[in-house]
């Protein structure tokens, strides 16, 4: 007999279910119970930008009970900024599904073998009915050259899957937006990874 | 700078797929292409990190943090445990966030329409930092199994919701916590997305009379494990060299 190989094994994740808002963004849910909430707003130096979109079920339907998180690195694509946190979070509006995120445009990042990887987000989704959080990341439709180039996006073998990851720049209040409408079945289908 | 190790692949044959057909709000929600396997960058490796001081002192106590003119009805129960990761170290400092209903049952949200009564002192969340060895504790009241449209008569067990961060981004988690003897536990077709017994019985957590407080209130014990990460960093070169 061999020796023992013993790990844990990992928690089983079970969905985030209607009344996530009230764990996560209870202020949103129109609750105050905390002095300190988190929000779906990053500080830091850079071009201020702003991400809007709506994630959509197989029929077509935006989700109103949708809380998504992103994680992204700085403007010059670092994760070791000290004044920089690249962490947000934000919920659908009840009533429509819309989702919206403000931050600062990242950098591009160094990424495996030291392939650079074009300036992204990595977006984590969770829902009543969706059982496992989903994993997908958003570039930028101004960054084609860095886009061609990305190692992750070029993964996707499927070309006219990889638009499914590109948010598409547009005039905003003060500031460009982002659209990026998340499809988690049917037609454009988006990418979801498992990292 | 934190541990940038690459994470062991999640094990998929414990976890939950996206299309349950028993669970029937998934069925729209669930994508249909396979996961595209993504082998981790520094974008996955690393993670938001949350200081005491984003905290409130009673933010790990649902007994006192929405207390008005009294305390919540029901049992009163402590739920501590540890977060761990596959290798079996603690994982200090991490954030970890509850929620749940009262004890009839009822969630204090605007889309809960259970007749049961909202608690006039009973917010229903909380969150807590791990210390350095991974520990974590709360104070609460014992939530309500309550009534949902699935089936015609579907119950929910009895149970509190977690989110869970990790260390980095590919780790995180949000799970329910049951509670050891619930007869729902074993028909919740929620529980049931679940295809692996043991992980079902890993989400279920056990009386512990040690950590009770005698006169006061008794207790549950409930440790997360999130993924591991690998520390032979043999031709793993996530950056450039």
């Amino acid at each position: 007999m061999p020796q023992d190989l013993t790990y844990l094994r990992e928690t089983a994740s079970q969905t985030a279910g209607p009344y996530v808002h009230i764990g996560l963004i209870p202020n949103q849910a129109g609750f105050d119970i905390f002095e300190n909430n988190f929000s779906n707003t990053i500080n830091g130096e850079g071009e201020r930008i702003r991400i809007e979109g709506t994630v959509i079920d197989g029929t077509g339907t935006p989700l109103k009970d949708v809380l998504l998180e992103s994680w992204q690195a700085d403007k010059d694509g670092s994760y070791d900024n000290p004044d920089f946190r690249g962490w947000a979070r934000a919920g659908s509006d009840f009533e429509t599904g819309e989702w919206s995120i403000e931050s600062i445009k990242p950098g591009a990042v160094i990424g495996r073998s030291g392939r650079m990887m074009a300036p992204h987000i990595s977006l984590w989704v969770v829902a009543r009915g969706i059982n496992i959080g989903l994993n997908t990341r958003l570039y930028f439709s101004d960054e084609k050259e860095a886009n061609k180039a990305d190692p992750v996006i070029n993964l996707v073998e499927q070309k006219v899957r990889r638009s499914t990851l590109i948010a598409q720049r547009g005039e905003g209040d003060g500031m460009p937006v982002y659209r990026f409408d998340i499809r988690l079945q049917g037609e454009n289908e988006t990418v979801f990874f498992d990292i | 700078m934190q541990n940038r190790g690459e994470f062991l692949q999640r094990d998929r044959t414990l976890q939950p797929p996206a299309f349950t057909k028993i669970y029937k709000t998934s069925v729209l929600r669930s994508p249909r292409q396979a996961l595209l396997s993504l082998q981790n960058s520094l974008s996955e490796v690393t993670g938001p990190r949350f200081g005491h001081n984003e905290l409130g002192p009673l933010d790990n106590d649902l007994i006192l943090n929405y207390a008005k003119d009294g305390e919540p009805i029901g049992e009163r129960i402590i739920v501590h445990g540890r977060v761990l990761d596959e290798n079996g170290h603690g994982i200090s400092n991490t954030l970890v966030e509850f929620w749940q209903a009262n004890a009839g049952g009822r969630y204090r949200h605007k889309n809960d329409t259970y007749l049961a009564p909202i608690d006039p002192n009973f917010g229903g969340c909380g969150r807590a930092l791990t210390d350095d060895n991974g520990y974590y504790y709360f104070r609460t009241i014992k939530p309500g199994p309550y009534p949902w449209r699935n089936y015609v008569n579907s119950w929910r067990p009895a149970h509190i919701h977690f989110s869970v961060f990790g260390s980095g981004f590919a780790q995180r988690l949000i799970s329910q916590m049951y509670f050891e003897g619930d007869p729902h536990i074993a028909t919740c077709p929620i529980v049931q997305t679940i295809p692996d017994a043991d992980a079902i019985e890993q989400l279920v957590a056990p009386l512990d009379m040690n950590a009770a407080v005698p006169l006061d209130c008794r207790a549950y014990k409930f440790d997360i494990v999130l993924r591991g990460r690998r520390s032979t960093l043999f031709e793993n070169r996530l950056e450039g060299n």
